[in-house]
C-alpha cells in the first residue's frame, strides 16, 4: 500500500511523521536506503510502462500497416465464394437460421455442424429458402442456381462445419445388395419402389421419383426433416452408393406389366378395377340390355 | 320313338341325323328341349352375376396354367434369373418362381396379370351383383337361400383372394401374412392354438405358402364351383325374378329363351368380360411382386394394402382405438380382435340374416317373383345406402395414407375424418336416400296424375299461361290420371312416349340414313298436331274445360310442338 503511494511524503511534513513512527527503528542508513530502493523501483517501473506504451505504439503502427494487406489477401484467395454466399445467405437464410448460423427459436435451426451436405439438398431440391411454416418443407424448383448452391455450401461449410459431399461414381454398387439396403432402412417410410408414404400429422416421406444421386446421398448423410442420419457408421459410402444404384435404377425401368398406375400397388389396382374394369362392363352389358 | 327312316320330319341334313344317333342312345332330346326354350327375363342388371360367373372361369383357366409354373414352397433359394436387381438375394423358391413365371415364361406375365385382375373383378362383380340383389328385393321368399348360398360365396371368394394374395411370398403379401397371423393371434383363449394349427408353429415357419397354396387351388375352388352350381340350380328351378311391366305377373316369366337369344347374349359377355380381363393383363400392371422384394420380416413398405376387398378390415383397424383389455393373469385381448374378427363377424352375419330379419319385420311371408323398384322400399333402400357409406368409409380409411400422402392431408387428419364419418355418415345417407326415395315416389304419382310435361306453353284466351300435359292414360272429369303405379317405370320424358324422331339405328355408327327415316317420319301422322282436331288443353290440376273426349286408352303417341297444324321438323 505504502509503496503504491510513492511520493506523497513531502520533507515538511517528516517531522510530525518521523515522531509518530518513533518507536520504528531509528531514522538513519536502513530507512534512506529503503527510501532509495524504492525510488529506483519507481524509477523502473515507469520505464516499464513507457517501454510497453511504445512496444503498444509500436506494435499498433505496424499493425496498421501490415493487417490490411494480409485481410485482402486472406480473402482474396479462399472465400470469394464464401463472401458471395455470406451475401446470399444474409438476403435469404438470415431471418430464420440467424445472424451466425446459430438458428432462431422457433424458425430455423442451427445450421452449425449441419455441413454443405445438408445445403446441398436443402437448397438444391427447392425445400429451402421455405416458403411457410409447417409440418414439412415441400420440395420445389430451386431458387439458387447451381452456382449459388455452391457458394451457400462454402459459407456454411466454413463457418459452421460438417459433412460434405461425396465425389466419384455414386451409383457404384452393387445392385442385389442396394435392394436388401433399401428395404430394409428406406422402405418402411419411402416405399417399395420409393414412392414416399404418409408420416404423422402432415409430414411425410418424399417420392424418390425425381431425386438425383446427389440429393439421395446428401440426404442420407444429413438427415433433412424426419428422416434419420444414415452416417457412414450405419452406411458405409459403398453401401449408400448400392442403394442409390437400386432407386435410380427401379426408378428409371420400364413396367414389364403395363402402365404402372403409381406403382403403389392395391389402393390403385382398387381404382381401377372399379373405374375401369366395372365401368367398362357396365357399358357393356348397358349395350346388352339396350339390344333386347 | 322308333326310327323309321320314313318317318314325317326325319332329319335330312347330317347334323340332324347325327343328333337323331345321339338321341336315340340317350333319350335327351325331351329334356333339353324344355331347358332350352326356358325363358329368362330380360333386364341389364341381370347380368351381373354373370360377370362373376365368367370371372370365376377366367379364375379357373388362368390359375391352372399358373399352377404348372409357381411352385408352393418356402425353401430358400438364391435367386438367378433374368431380373437382375434381385439376382444374388436369398428368398423363397414360392416367390423365385413367381418371378421366373413372370419375366421366364412365355405369356407368364400375361396370364398371372389376368389371373389377378379376374380376382379383383371376382368380387368386385359379387357385390355389384348382391348389391342389385338387394335393392330390388329379389332375396325375399322363396329365395332365401340363394341369398345365403350367396352370401358364402362372397366370403370364400374374400379367403380365396386372401390365401392368392399370400402366396408369392413378395414383401407385400408377407405384410398381409403378419398381419393375417396377429388377427389369428388376437382371439381370446384359442387363438395360440389356432394360429399352431395354422402355421405349424410360430411365425413364419416353412408350411404356411404350401398350406395356402392347397387351400386356394383344391379346397375352395371346389367348394366355389360346388356353391356356384347349386346357386344357378336353383335359379333355374325357382326361375328368375322379373321386373313388373306389361304383361308381367307374379304368375309368369317374360324374356327369352334359353336358346338361342339368352344363350347368344350370354356367349357374348363371356367374350366381353374376357375382353375386359385380358386388356387389364395386358395394359395395366398389377402386383409387380419384383418390386416389393422377397418377403423378410425385418422389413416393411409404407402403404402396405391388401387388396381392394379386404380393405375396409385394414380401414377398420386403422380407425379402431388401441383398445387393449388386460386380464388378470397376464393376459389380454388385443385392440386387433375387435375391428378384425368382431365387426366383419358382425357385418357378415347382418348380411346372411337380413332375408329373415327383413321378412321377421314386415310380416311379409309371401312368394315373391316380380322384384321392387328401390323407390319403392324406401327403408330397404336407405339401410342398403347406409351400409354401404359405412363400408365405403372404412374401406377408404383402409387406403387413408395413400390419400393422405396423394393430396397432402395430414394422415392424423385423415384417421379422424374416418372416425367421426364412419359414425355420422351412414346415417346422412340413410335420411338423404329416404327422403331422394320418397321424392321419387312422388314425381311417378305426379306424372301419372297430370301427365308428362311437354315443354309447350299454352296461353289461354283470358291470359293465362299453362303448359300442356300429356296424360299417360284414361283422365278422370278433372282431367287427372286414372292409372294408378304399378311398380313399372313411368315414363316422364314425351320421347319415352314416342315423342321424338324415332332413333337412327347403329351403335357406333348409323347403319341407315337419317333423312330417309326423317321422311318416314313425316309421312306417319304424329305429333301433337296429329290428336289437335280432339284434343282440348288439359294443365296440371286444373279442369279442362269441358272435360276431355275419352279416347285416350292408351298413352298418346306423344306431343310435339305444332305451329298451324303442320307437324314440325324433329328436334333433337
Amino acid at each position: 500500500m505504502s509503496t503504491t503511494n510513492p511520493q506523497s511524503d513531502t520533507q515538511p511534513d517528516e517531522g510530525p511523521r518521523r515522531s509518530r513512527w518513533s518507536r520504528r527503528p531509528a531514522e538513519g542508513t536502513p530507512a534512506a536506503a529503503a527510501r532509495a530502493r524504492r525510488r529506483s523501483k519507481q524509477r523502473r517501473r515507469v520505464g516499464n510502462v513507457a517501454a510497453l506504451m511504445a512496444g503498444l505504439v509500436l506494435t499498433g503502427a505496424l499493425y496498421s500497416t501490415l493487417a490490411p494487406g494480409a485481410q485482402a489477401a486472406d480473402e482474396g484467395s479462399e472465400s470469394s465464394a464464401e463472401a458471395a454466399g455470406r451475401e446470399l445467405y444474409e438476403r435469404s437464410c438470415i431471418s430464420c437460421h440467424g445472424e451466425n448460423l446459430e438458428g432462431v427459436p422457433n424458425r430455423g435451426p442451427s445450421l452449425i455442424g449441419v455441413g454443405e451436405a445438408s445445403v446441398y439438398f436443402q437448397v438444391h431440391t427447392g425445400r429451402m429458402p421455405l416458403v411457410r411454416q409447417g409440418a414439412q418443407a415441400p420440395d420445389k424448383p430451386a431458387v439458387f442456381s447451381d452456382e449459388e448452391i455452391d457458394q451457400l455450401m462454402a459459407y456454411v461449410q466454413a463457418n459452421g462445419g460438417g459433412p460434405v459431399l461425396p465425389s466419384g461414381d455414386l451409383r457404384d454398387g452393387d445392385l442385389a445388395l442396394g435392394g436388401e439396403l433399401f428395404r430394409l432402412n428406406c422402405a418402411q417410410c419411402h416405399n417399395f419402389v420409393g414412392e414416399g408414404g404418409a408420416l404423422s400429422s402432415g409430414k411425410y416421406a418424399p417420392s424418390l421419383e425425381d431425386a438425383n444421386d446427389l440429393e439421395i446421398y446428401s440426404a442420407m448423410l444429413s438427415g433433412p426433416e424426419n428422416m434419420p442420419v444414415f452416417g457412414d457408421n450405419q452406411l458405409t459410402s459403398e453401401e449408400k452408393r448400392a442403394i442409390i444404384n437400386y432407386i435410380q435404377t427401379i426408378t428409371d425401368m420400364p413396367d414389364p406389366g403395363g402402365a404402372g398406375i403409381g406403382r403403389i400397388g392395391p389402393v390403385s389396382e382398387g381404382v381401377v378395377i372399379w373405374v375401369v374394369g366395372i365401368s367398362a362392363l357396365m357399358f357393356g352389358i348397358f349395350w346388352m340390355g339396350s339390344k333386347a | 320313338m322308333a326310327r323309321t327312316a320314313t318317318a314325317p320330319g326325319a332329319p335330312k341334313t347330317a347334323l340332324g341325323k347325327a343328333a337323331l344317333e345321339v338321341d336315340d342312345r340317350l333319350i335327351v332330346a325331351g329334356p333339353l328341349r324344355r331347358t332350352l326354350n326356358k325363358v329368362f327375363p330380360d333386364h341389364w342388371s341381370f347380368l351381373l352375376g354373370e360377370i362373376a360367373l365368367y370371372s370365376f372361369i377366367i379364375l379357373l383357366l388362368t390359375g391352372t396354367y399358373l399352377t404348372f409354373f409357381f411352385q408352393a414352397a418356402m425353401t430358400e433359394v438364391t435367386y438367378d434369373g433374368s431380373y437382375a436387381p434381385l439376382r444374388g438375394v436369398d428368398m423363397s423358391i414360392a416367390y423365385a418362381s413367381t418371378l421366373d413365371l413372370s419375366f421366364d415364361v412365355r405369356g407368364g406375365l400375361l396370364i398371372r396379370q389376368m389371373h389377378h385382375w379376374a380376382a379383383l373383378l371376382f368380387v368386385a362383380s359379387i357385390v355389384v351383383h348382391m348389391m342389385r340383389i338387394f335393392f330390388t328385393g329379389a332375396f325375399r321368399r322363396p329365395r332365401e337361400t340363394n341369398w345365403l348360398i350367396g352370401v358364402v360365396l362372397l366370403v370364400l371368394a374374400l379367403v380365396e383372394g386372401m390365401t392368392g394374395y399370400t402366396m408369392p411370398d413378395d414383401l407385400l403379401s408377407g405384410t398381409g401374412l403378419r398381419i393375417i397371423s396377429a388377427i389369428i393371434l388376437s382371439i381370446p383363449v384359442i387363438g395360440t392354438w389356432a394360429h399352431w394349427a395354422v402355421f405349424g408353429g410360430d411365425y413364419v415357419g416353412e408350411l404356411i405358402v404350401g398350406r395356402f397354396y392347397i387351400v386356394h387351388v383344391l379346397l375352395i375352388p371346389a367348394i366355389l364351383l360346388g356353391l356356384i352350381a347349386l346357386h344357378l340350380l336353383i335359379l333355374v328351378k325357382q326361375k328368375h325374378t322379373q321386373f313388373p311391366g306389361p304383361g308381367r305377373t307374379e304368375h309368369n316369366v317374360v324374356g327369352n329363351r334359353l336358346f338361342p337369344t339368352f344363350a347368344g347374349k350370354a356367349t357374348g359377355l363371356l367374350l366381353v368380360v374376357f375382353g375386359v380381363v385380358a386388356a387389364l393383363g395386358g395394359l395395366v400392371q398389377i402386383n409387380p411382386v419384383w418390386l416389393w422384394g422377397p418377403y423378410n420380416p425385418a422389413q416393411v413398405s409404407a402403404a402396405s394394402q391388401p387388396d381392394w376387398y379386404v380393405m375396409f378390415l385394414d380401414g377398420s383397424t386403422r380407425l379402431f382405438p388401441a383398445w387393449d383389455i388386460y386380464l388378470p393373469g397376464n393376459y389380454n385381448i388385443p385392440a386387433l380382435f375387435w375391428p378384425t374378427l368382431v365387426l366383419p363377424g358382425i357385418l357378415f352375419t347382418l348380411l346372411l340374416a337380413y332375408p329373415m330379419l327383413e321378412r321377421k319385420l314386415t310380416g311379409d311371408t309371401a312368394s315373391h317373383h316380380l322384384l321392387q323398384r328401390p323407390r319403392d322400399v324406401p327403408v330397404r333402400t336407405s339401410l342398403g345406402v347406409m351400409a354401404i357409406t359405412f363400408y365405403l368409409v372404412l374401406m377408404l380409411s383402409g387406403g387413408n395414407d395413400v390419400i393422405a400422402d396423394k393430396f397432402d392431408i395430414s394422415l392424423n387428419a385423415m384417421t379422424w375424418i374416418g372416425r367421426i364419418g364412419l359414425l355420422i355418415l351412414p346415417p346422412i345417407a340413410y335420411v338423404i336416400t329416404y327422403r331422394i326415395c320418397l321424392g321419387l315416389q312422388q314425381h311417378d304419382r305426379e306424372v301419372l296424375e297430370h301427365g308428362i310435361e311437354t315443354g309447350v306453353i299454352r296461353r289461354l284466351p283470358h291470359g293465362e299461361f299453362i303448359e300442356v300435359h300429356q296424360p299417360l292414360g284414361p283422365v278422370d272429369a278433372h282431367g287427372h290420371g286414372e292409372l294408378a303405379y304399378g311398380g313399372a317405370p313411368v315414363p316422364k320424358k314425351m320421347n319415352q312416349v314416342g315423342g321424338a324422331r324415332r332413333a337412327i339405328r347403329g351403335f357406333f355408327s348409323p347403319i341407315e340414313e337419317p333423312t330417309a327415316v326423317e321422311l318416314e317420319q313425316r309421312s306417319e301422322e304424329r305429333g301433337l298436331s296429329s290428336a289437335e282436331a280432339q284434343r282440348e288443353l288439359t294443365s296440371s290440376g286444373r279442369p279442362a274445360e269441358g272435360g276431355r273426349p275419352a279416347e285416350g286408352g292408351r298413352p298418346s303417341e306423344g306431343g310435339r310442338p305444332s305451329e298451324g297444324g303442320r307437324p314440325q321438323e324433329p328436334r333433337d
